[in-house]
């Protein structure tokens, strides 16, 4: 390696690829990320991909990027502003504009931004940087697809093929300049494409070439070197939020000693979750693809009536059309587990965008008296954790549990240490012939557990326990449909204590940070990487400030209320228009100092944002 | 676990629960319901391995009357659980009650994309053209000028014929009887269970205080055995009150004859064959007496073998599982591509 070059340490990074739909961003982004994680970085990621498959080449509408944040360590979120972009084209720096830092990076192909891919980008003069007043950003121009195509040359590929490896290229130049080895990277390709093996030459050799083009011209003075982190020891892989989420079902399932079933309906952007399942026939996974979101759930429902831990997968427009049968799975109580990853609405929306604003739809989104356990995942990784519980609450305490993702977590990727089995809880369903203790011809359908007020689960194949359940109302004693007063009002209040009951049997809520500061800050799902980060940054600026993250939703932790009540402010941020703040404000019988800081954007915080806002908050 | 292993013969009275039946006087469901019992007898299916799924509506609340496992769902939805009961456990014998307007209107979807998957449940469809729990509106099987409820002026749309829709979603089973046949009614419940597949079961019911008489052009004793003809795999379709009539194929269509006159002998009545792949005869079949004064079919008009597919999925688990015997799952992830050792 050429030692004129300055090689300078620092702490992170955000790296942001960003070119047509069909550039292959997407794969740029995510070998940087997977192989930054072997090197030993920390990492998150963040696609940022338009709704269309293909829109317009060149058009403002068809760019697709993947934002990569590495570090050395404290990387909780997948970054605000970018250090370096790289731009295939026109359309793809223009709008990442916002995206940039005034000192960014920007490598862009300067193949790609000639006169007419200028006009499909809407620019009106010939120099993009100075018409987008860019003019502090430090703008190295790479004619990436005359160089990819000469390096592939004699390799006998079509026009097509070659350009596809443009992106190899690209990621080459940036392994170059954050001194990453190739090698990783030439694994993964090697994986990836290894039913094909001209495909994985060609990327291999466009990813050299670009890796030698930044070495040999000196492409910029300097390179950057990010330390790679004492992990603690152990297996490692990385996934993303919707991965994670079929592991945990896969291992509560495991525990459970029960069957997974799923029945779905494809929508962005859960679908993932049916792919990933449908390839776990390993794990006797039955995943099916139904004729639509009702049809998921209440197959599913079926299959939890028969024995399986059931789940059914969707977004918002589909847990609307799942909310009648999420009713039948409280009457009937029978375990379910409903995972909504969350885009933004109201109705179709913006798929491929994400928000927090479902939570009001999974609380209360039925008719009835319709409680049920909700769980917000925090982070990629914690979906595994988050699925787990959802699966192991669903179980035994014999309810459908709603488990909340949202886009930007099911998308967004970190590493993940493999957990050993042995250090998660056990799940014992409540099987009647286990728990109940008399006599099967007196048993009948609704009889409880009398403290967790759990109904008994009577399999279809046990003989004696031949029972029916269903949408109508119950007598609580014979099971028969019953109409009367007195027991709606019984089985109505079961169905509440029987949720309330669980806030024994999941943690406490904790606090970080400055125990005894004024403000504390409260969150849920998955802004907790950028929370956390806006109160490291709030603290090194030497202010007091506490931090409260919810992932139990409905029942809240037992110390809820212990813990709002001990500060003057309490700033509860999401990405709606304040739809937990007002549902702490019902659970609390008190009156909280809540401020709120809500943005409904489609993209993820801005801790930068959050930093200015809550300081201003402080000190109103 | 409990097991019982010695052989039990159950009998009617095992298959009934002990929930009161609520159903009016004179309703065609009252008959149903014990042909049910009586056909469950006949096939000695354990009552814990029989599950009976429904949706909404007068006939989905035959669940309750069952001393079977039961599960009534919601309205439209009985085929969508069932299926997942039957994949989830492809032992158990599944059985769904539905209506014309739980499974045809609101469940529609799922009626043909269930029959499309070929799933192994008996879907038994009572047919009243009439929606009775709502208190008497037109059904998606109501003719067209029906006047009810919600058709003061008579309906101005075509109903379904539920067998050609089974036969557009590719079905591979499809039954008729007449609620007041308890014979026939019981027959094709057990051949329906017999049939590896989705059993269409269509039975015309009446609706004694909604829809009274609907049937009584075919069903009424005294012109049943002219109005109608009971199908059977491998004989001749003969019908009327001294078996003298019989069905012929004229061109495309089919016609009626009588044996001997206009020329017509016994050679040339039609042979029925249930079990024929091309399902355009069946269709024609099913199609009696709609559109035409042809007698309308009733018995087995279509049985063809064709692969489930709760047996199809766990033949994939089954040929993954030799390939690649289960690991558990932290063995699993080990093993999984992008893993990497931090020591």
């Amino acid at each position: 390696m050429n030692n004129d070059i300055v090689v300078k340490d620092i702490k992170q990074v955000t790296v942001r690829f960003s070119g047509d739909s069909g550039d292959g961003m997407q794969l740029s982004g995510t070998l940087f990320s997977t192989l930054s994680a072997i090197f030993g970085n920390e990492i998150a990621t963040y696609p940022d991909y338009p709704a269309e498959i293909r829109a317009p080449q060149g058009s403002l509408q068809g760019v697709s990027g993947f934002q990569v944040r590495i570090g050395s360590k404290d990387i909780y979120n997948s970054g605000d502003k970018t250090n370096v972009l790289v731009a295939m084209n026109p359309a793809a720096l223009k709008v990442n504009v916002p995206n940039l830092r005034k000192d960014s990076i920007v490598i862009y192909d300067t193949d790609s931004f000639q006169k007419k891919d200028l006009e499909k980008a809407l620019f009106k003069t010939d120099d993009p940087f100075a018409e987008l007043n860019l003019t502090s950003v430090q703008a190295i121009p790479v004619a990436i697809t005359t160089m990819t195509k000469n390096a592939l040359e004699d390799l006998g590929l079509d026009n097509k093929q070659v350009l596809r490896s443009k992106n190899m290229f690209a990621l080459g130049i940036v392994c170059w300049l954050f001194n990453r080895p190739l090698e990783i990277a030439d694994q993964l390709l090697e994986e990836k494409f290894a039913k094909k093996p001209l495909l994985v030459q060609a990327n291999i050799k466009a990813l050299a070439a670009g890796y030698n083009y930044g070495s040999n011209t000196h492409l910029t003075a300097t390179t950057y070197r990010i330390e790679s982190t004492e992990h603690s020891k152990g297996f490692y892989t990385d996934v993303n939020g919707n991965l994670a989420t079929v592991y945990g079902l896969i291992a509560a399932a495991e525990k459970a000693g029960l069957k997974l079933f799923l029945g779905s309906y494809p929508i962005t952007p859960a679908t993932d979750i049916l792919h990933e399942l449908s390839k776990r026939k390993d794990f006797e996974v039955k995943a099916l693809q139904m004729e639509d979101e009702i049809a998921g759930i209440t197959s599913a429902i079926g299959a939890s009536f028969a024995g399986c831990l059931a789940a059914t997968s969707t977004s918002g427009p589909g847990m609307s059309l799942k909310s009648e049968a999420i009713g039948l799975a409280v009457m009937t109580e029978l375990p379910l587990v409903i995972i909504d990853v969350q885009r933004s609405g109201p109705s179709t929306g913006m798929p491929t965008k994400s928000e927090q604003t479902d939570f009001n739809q999974a609380l209360y989104g039925r008719n009835g008296e319709s409680p049920l356990v909700v769980i917000a995942a925090t982070s990629p990784t914690d979906c595994f954790d988050s699925a787990f519980w959802a699966s192991k609450l669903a179980i035994e305490h014999m309810t459908p549990a709603i488990l909340l993702t949202d886009g930007y977590i099911a998308n967004g990727s970190s590493a993940w240490k493999i957990p050993s089995m042995e250090d998660y809880p056990d799940i014992k369903p409540h099987y009647v012939q286990e728990f109940y203790n008399g006599d099967p011809t007196v048993w009948r359908p609704y009889f409880r557990d009398e403290q967790t007020k759990v109904r008994y689960w009577a399999i279809p194949g046990t003989p004696k326990y031949m029972h029916r359940v269903g949408g109508l109302e119950k007598d609580s004693q014979t099971g028969i449909i019953s109409t009367t007063p007195e027991n709606h009002q019984l089985m109505v209040n079961y169905r509440k204590e029987r949720i309330e009951k669980i806030v024994d049997f999941i943690p406490l809520q904790e606090v970080i940070g400055d125990q005894d500061a004024d403000t504390l800050i409260v969150g849920w799902g998955g802004t907790y990487g950028h929370l956390l980060e806006t109160m490291l940054r709030i603290q090194a600026k030497g202010k007091k400030i506490a931090f409260t993250h919810f992932r139990f939703i409905s029942p809240l932790p037992k110390n809820t209320e212990e813990i709002l009540s001990k500060f003057d402010k309490i700033i509860v941020a999401e990405q709606n228009n304040g739809q937990f703040a007002s549902y702490l404000k019902s659970k609390i019988d008190r009156c909280l100092p809540i401020y709120k800081f809500n943005r409904v954007e489609g993209q993820p915080f801005m801790v930068e944002t959050l930093v200015d806002e809550f300081i201003k908050i402080m000190e109103k | 676990m409990e097991t019982e292993f010695k052989y039990q013969k159950y009998t009617a009275k095992d298959y009934k629960s002990e929930n009161a039946v609520r159903w009016c006087p004179g309703c065609g469901d009252h008959a149903i319901l014990s042909c049910l019992h009586k056909a469950m007898a006949e096939l000695n299916i354990e009552p814990h391995q029989t599950a009976v799924v429904s949706g909404i509506g007068c006939a989905s609340r035959l669940t309750y009357y069952m001393n079977t496992y039961g599960i009534h769902g919601i309205h439209g939805r009985a085929l969508a659980i069932a299926t997942g009961v039957k994949v989830a456990n492809p032992k158990l014998s599944v059985w769904v009650a539905t209506g014309d307007g739980d499974s045809l209107a609101i469940g529609g979807n799922h009626f043909i994309h269930t029959i499309r998957r070929n799933v192994d449940i008996n879907v038994l469809l009572f047919n009243n053209k009439i929606y009775g729990l709502t208190k008497g509106q037109f059904s998606p099987t109501s003719d067209r000028g029906f006047v009810s409820k919600s058709s003061p002026f008579g309906t101005v749309e075509d109903p379904f014929i539920p067998a050609e829709l089974c036969f557009g979603a590719r079905g591979n089973f499809f039954g008729r009887a007449i609620d007041v046949d308890l014979k026939n009614t019981t027959d094709l419940m057990v051949a329906a269970a017999r049939h590896k597949g989705t059993s269409i079961v269509e039975i015309l019911q009446n609706c004694v205080i909604f829809n009274n008489g609907i049937h009584n052009q075919i069903s009424d004793k005294t012109f049943r055995s002219e109005k109608t003809i009971l199908l059977k795999h491998g004989e001749k379709m003969i019908f009327g009150a001294n078996n003298d009539k019989g069905i012929v194929a004229e061109g495309w269509n089919l016609k009626a004859v009588t044996i001997g006159q206009d020329g017509y002998t016994l050679d040339d009545i039609l042979v029925h064959d249930a079990t024929t792949a091309d399902n355009t005869l069946h269709l024609k079949l099913a199609m009696m007496g709609y559109e035409n004064d042809l007698p309308v079919a009733l018995g087995i008009i279509r049985s063809v073998d064709a692969p489930t597919f709760e047996a199809e999925i766990e033949k994939q688990i089954a040929e993954v599982l030799e390939k690649k015997p289960k690991q558990t799952f932290t063995d699993f992830l080990l093993h999984s591509s992008n893993v990497w050792e931090v020591k």
